[in-house]
């Protein structure tokens, strides 16, 4: 029970730091293609501005997921923790595809008291402790809005020959369900992606693309797009390289004490040759 | 005894000549630089149909095979275009296709329709992919369209501009 509370302290915390920070975060693979025989694959996580340079500020490493290819948890090694980033390894030693990801979901809540003043809750830069929100919010308050926000950053790293099993959602917050598989992603041909929020089609989540080395471009040259009635989205990629993509998704469908909900996803992906 | 060899080969290698099939020479260029590595190279097919009757084939695979614990076969996802296609799927050694990297020059391959490793070719159009990639070098595919089968001995040939000499394709029918 105990460490199911401070996983929700926690998660509580990284949600409020993640909109707090304008920067986008992002989980960048040192490989997403392995050969047959495997090995070991670093990872930096962090935000920043750009893609995929480390200029911003690390956030708190929360617990990393790593699901196997045969659906199993694999773990993580050698982590460190940064300022800038934090990284840590992965041995992968089964062929076919590892999800590795870091994810966390909490309420925040926001409203207007008597006298026309703002309030919210956490506090910024305090821990959220769901069972304070009543006691939190005045009596008085109107416009109440108390969101069930969840956040999810990962990528996706092939050894061998791609397969599906790790890519199952989870049915909780906002998810990719790939049409076209994450590491078969090539320059010049269209990749179909499925949202879902809660298991269910995230319709018209906002959807932004940007390719790696911002830096060494005049503008970001970011690609938008909003998924469908199906939640589906078709990304043209213009050429290869490392992508970021980053998913939002609102609406008021949340269970009480929840007004709304929220989703935040970022993926890392390789677009390679055709 | 050399030259019985000698012959020997040149009589199982005559009939091949005539047989149907392709003749495919590859050249690895000459390169001056100062740490030369002999290029990992993929020989293939692929039909240039859509969907299900979509076909790629392996015909050679150079890389180091030698090495210990099969430490040169995590390079081969190197050869990207390749890997992509067919490389990831396959199991190395791959017997009859895979074999040590070669050193600059021509290199000659032969293959039979109906024998393995090509197998039998059906009727449609194909392109030849040659793709190379060097270790602290680059990598570059060479592409050879053509139309399987042919009437009469025909002949095609294509040329990379760094890590890919000349691609010739001589069909038989």
């Amino acid at each position: 029970m105990k460490n199911i509370i401070q996983c929700v302290l926690f998660s509580s915390a990284m949600v409020a730091s993640a909109v707090a920070q304008a920067h986008s975060t992002w989980l960048l693979p040192s490989d997403t293609s392995k050969g047959n025989k495997g090995g070991w694959v670093a990872f930096d996580l962090t935000s920043s501005e750009e893609f995929f340079t480390f200029n911003g500020g690390a956030p708190k490493l929360g617990p990393i997921q790593v699901i196997a290819p045969d659906a199993n948890t694999t773990e993580v090694q050698n982590i460190f923790e940064g300022k800038v980033r934090n990284s840590f390894e992965v041995e992968m030693t089964q062929q076919g595809t590892y999800k590795v990801f870091n994810t966390n979901s909490g309420l925040t809540a926001r409203w207007e008291t008597a006298d026309g003043k703002r309030g919210f809750w956490p506090p910024r830069g305090a821990k959220a402790d769901p069972a304070e929100l009543a006691t939190a919010v005045p009596k008085d308050a109107k416009n109440l809005e108390v969101t069930q926000a969840s956040r999810r950053v990962e990528t996706f790293v092939t050894v061998g020959a791609p397969t599906r099993e790790s890519l199952k959602p989870t049915n909780q917050g906002l998810e990719l369900v790939p049409v076209t598989h994450p590491n078969d992603l090539a320059a010049s041909e269209a990749s179909e992606f499925i949202f879902l929020m809660d298991g269910k089609p995230a319709v018209g989540a906002k959807i932004e693309v940007v390719e790696g080395g911002s830096r060494y471009r005049l503008s970001p040259a970011e690609q938008n797009y909003e998924t469908d009635k199906n939640g589906r989205v078709k990304i043209q990629w213009k050429k290869t390289g490392m992508y970021w993509l980053g998913a939002s998704y609102k609406d008021n469908k949340a269970a009480k004490p929840a007004t709304g909900r929220s989703g935040s996803y970022s993926a890392t992906f390789e677009v390679l040759a055709e | 005894m050399l030259k019985k060899i000698t012959l020997a080969c040149a009589l199982l290698l005559s009939p091949l000549t005539y047989a149907a099939g392709l003749q495919i020479s590859v050249e690895i260029p000459k390169l001056n630089v100062t740490e030369y590595h002999t290029p990992y190279t993929a020989v293939w097919l692929e039909s240039t149909a859509e969907g299900d009757k979509k076909f790629t084939k392996t015909l050679a695979v150079w890389y180091a095979d030698k090495k210990r614990e099969g430490g040169g076969e995590k390079w081969l996802k190197d050869l990207r275009q390749w890997w992509r296609r067919d490389g990831r799927n396959l199991t190395f050694p791959v017997d009859g296709v895979s074999g040590a990297t070669k050193l600059a020059g021509v290199h000659q391959l032969s293959f039979t329709q109906g024998a393995a490793p090509l197998g039998t070719l059906p009727k449609g159009d194909y392109v030849l992919f040659v793709e190379v990639a060097r270790e602290g070098g680059g990598r570059e595919v060479v592409r050879v369209p053509f139309t399987w089968p042919v009437e009469k001995p025909t002949s095609f040939k294509e040329s990379g501009s760094a890590e890919v000499g000349a691609v010739t394709l001589d069909l038989n029918p």
